[in-house]
């Protein structure tokens, strides 16, 4: 499950990576670490034995409950602080297979990313995993049926990690002469252009925007089957991995602002319909969380309310479900996230009719302060709310190495200050719509001596007023 | 540790009977079309068209590899925007491009520029469009493209207005506006009378937004179904 360092949401808190007791984990090249990678406990190793056979016979539901609730429990009995066996430790209990090795990497990596810190070398090597990984699959050499959970965490996990260094890459205060080396060096690693092809090539090859097509006239039975591949011994994983890579095409171009586009990619999946994203709990929150983000910022507030009503409904019904998942933490906050950017959009588009009374009452009781706030024109919990609220947000390009400062927050930076000055412009405006909603014909100058400003400035506010 | 050199982009030759919007949206991640998108900001600049997909590519690959940012073109994409209100298109750009340059001319410029269109300060902006023709002349058609917009603008707040405030608004008066006048009364509908005090008032014709009572979705009526429940109540 995708780790957020900081747990005050968006807040740029990044404190939290730099906590003095995981500074070692950034030293790890220089000194021995204090566990053996290659010690193989039975536990390990009946884990992997078993989950390579589930693979192999395809038992799906085997292998979710191995992945979901086995390697959860194993973490925590024994990998709290350190990372699990090397892919190479356990390799020979699994005949060496080259496709479970990669796919025992990459959860060995997320692991690292969630418990520990990663070295920059670990970096590296997940990207090279992630390469060699989805290479495999879209020659079509993958012959395997994959939870859903798994496909999606997959994706949700591949863009994280990016997120993660470019975030890391900017920070350069403090890094050390060998890390610049390395990053000067393997400047193609965590490279913008390959997480957006890799995700564009798995799109493309599994075909799944035809597929959803075909779908919706009944020509193929993609969402009927929930993405899973019956016929004849079939694979579910490119298309499925094809089809969440949407959502990351959507979340990769929401991080570097582009909201537009990333709408755009979205498309092919109708989020006001259930579909195979709507059955993995993590990957519906995250699509829709994406597309309100992505809305408020196009000014598109009625369809950011709406989408923000709809998935709040729903977590509120189907919270308990996942007290005991791994994902809850993540539901829970993203559910104050979305909580937050509600509050942000009607304060800017009142719309109270579109809100369900359930989950009015919650907005009320955790913003409802904030809210009168905002309608006061308050610009610092306008700036408080999206902050805490928005993504992490990216600069794709390397930095200058020669100067040594911290970049990681110029990407927040510039969109917040767009959407603040949005948010100015607005509320310029926001007091005649209240008038002007009461009259059907108003002649100028009985609506300014209303508002107490002379005709020629109302003449001024009206005109922006009735374009927006 | 093994580091293949990544071929994050398949070869491809752009064939001439592609055009860019196909280009763009088959294979956007491939920093090989970065020079033809910008000759083809020199297209539209130069043929008056305009393509918004494109030009955001471009903004996006720009956003990749800052060392091949070229400022002109820039420029020229924001104009082109700012030719495309109320298409919210300026602020889509505005999303794409660094903060540090943001503050640099021409930028500067063109978001006041932006900022008096969006707030309808029409005065304000041929003002400051007057002293900074040069950004703006490149581009054949902004003044045409500034006026439909202000036009329309105007027909969603009035139903009729002083003649002077319509030649603020589309920067015109004399002459010239009296043959505009001329051309919307017999093409478009649009009515011209004297002002009790003098001078002119015109008339647009009636749209929803002017003439509220013509608005065909009236959200705040209640649906039948909430009705039908109270009927019980009522017998």
């Amino acid at each position: 499950m995708a780790y957020e360092s900081s747990s005050y949401g968006g807040g740029y808190d990044d404190s939290y990576e730099e906590r003095p007791e995981l500074r070692y984990g950034r030293d790890a090249e220089q000194q021995e670490p204090d566990y053996d990678t290659n010690f193989v406990p039975d536990a390990v190793q009946s884990f992997v034995v078993y989950l390579y056979r589930y693979i192999r016979e395809k038992n799906v539901y085997e292998i979710l409950q191995m992945y979901e609730l086995n390697f959860q429990k194993l973490s925590e009995r024994m990998f709290k602080q350190s990372p699990w066996p090397a892919a190479e430790a356990i390799a020979p209990y699994v005949d060496n297979d080259h496709v479970f090795c990669l796919l025992y990497r990459e959860l060995w990596f997320r692991h690292v990313y969630a418990r520990l810190t990663p070295t920059i070398t670990q970096r590296m090597d997940s990207w090279d995993n992630y390469c060699s990984l989805f290479q495999i699959i879209l020659h079509g050499n993958v012959n395997m049926q994959l939870p859903n959970q798994w496909l999606w965490d997959m994706i949700d996990e591949f863009i994280y990690q990016f997120q993660s260094f470019c975030q890391y890459r900017a920070k350069l205060k403090t890094k050390t002469e060998q890390e610049l080396a390395l990053l000067r060096e393997y400047a193609d690693v965590w490279n913008v252009y390959g997480v957006l092809n890799y995700l564009q090539a798995l799109i493309e090859k599994s075909n799944i925007i035809q597929i959803l097509e075909d779908d919706k006239d009944g020509g193929t039975n993609f969402t009927a089957q929930n993405g899973y591949d019956f016929q004849g011994g079939g694979s579910n994983v490119l298309k499925v991995l094809g089809y969440f890579s949407i959502v990351g095409l959507l979340r990769v171009h929401c991080l570097l602002g582009d909201y537009y586009c990333g709408l755009k990619c979205l498309l092919p999946i109708d989020i006001h319909q259930p579909g195979v994203y709507s059955n993995v709990v993590g990957c519906q929150i995250t699509t829709v969380y994406y597309y309100v983000f992505a809305n408020l910022m196009l000014r598109r507030y009625v369809e950011a309310i709406k989408a923000c009503n709809q998935i709040l409904l729903i977590i509120h019904k189907t919270k308990q479900d996942h007290q005991a998942s791994s994902q809850f933490q993540q539901i829970l906050k993203k559910n104050e996230q979305l909580y937050a950017l509600l509050a942000i959009c009607l304060s800017l588009c009142p719309q109270g009719k579109l809100v369900d009374e359930t989950v009015n009452s919650q907005l009320r009781e955790k913003q409802g302060e904030k809210m009168l706030r905002m309608q006061r024109n308050d610009e610092a919990v306008f700036d408080e709310l999206f902050s805490f609220a928005c993504p992490k947000f990216i600069t794709p390009s390397p930095p200058n190495y020669d100067e040594l400062v911290n970049y990681n927050q110029d990407a927040y930076r510039l969109q917040l200050k767009l959407f603040l000055s949005e948010v100015r412009q607005q509320q310029l405006l926001s007091s005649i719509r209240s008038y002007l909603k009461l009259y059907s014909a108003i002649p100028i100058s009985k609506l300014a001596s209303f508002m107490d400003v002379d005709e020629p400035t109302l003449r001024l506010y009206e005109d922006g007023s009735s374009y927006l | 540790m093994q580091r293949d050199r990544l071929v994050a982009t398949p070869e491809r030759d752009v064939a001439p009977q592609y055009t860019m919007e196909q280009i763009v949206a088959v294979n956007p991640y491939n920093p090989d079309i970065l020079p033809d998108l910008e000759a083809y900001v020199h297209e539209q600049v130069n043929h008056q068209t305009y393509s918004l997909d494109t030009n955001l590519c471009l903004l996006r690959l720009y956003q990749f590899e800052p060392s091949r940012m070229n400022i002109q073109i820039v420029a020229r994409i924001l104009v082109k925007a700012l030719m495309a209100l109320p298409a919210p298109d300026f602020n889509l750009c505005m999303f794409l491009i660094p903060e540090k340059l943001q503050m640099e001319e021409p930028f500067l410029t063109l978001i006041t520029l932006a900022h008096f269109l969006e707030t309808a300060r029409f005065r304000d902006f041929w003002d400051e469009a007057e002293r900074n023709r040069q950004i703006l002349e490149v581009v054949p058609g902004f003044e045409q493209a500034i006026q439909r917009f202000a036009l329309h603008v105007l027909s969603l707040s009035y139903q009729r207005l002083p003649r002077l405030v319509l030649a603020e608004a589309i920067n015109m008066e004399g002459l010239s506006l009296d043959k505009f006048l001329e051309h919307q009364v017999v093409n478009n509908g649009w009515s011209v009378e004297k002002a009790p005090g003098g001078g002119q008032i015109i008339g647009l014709p009636a749209n929803e937004h002017n003439y509220p009572e013509l608005k065909k979705n009236i959200a705040d009526s209640i649906p039948l179904e909430h009705v039908s429940k109270l009927f019980p109540v009522l017998t």
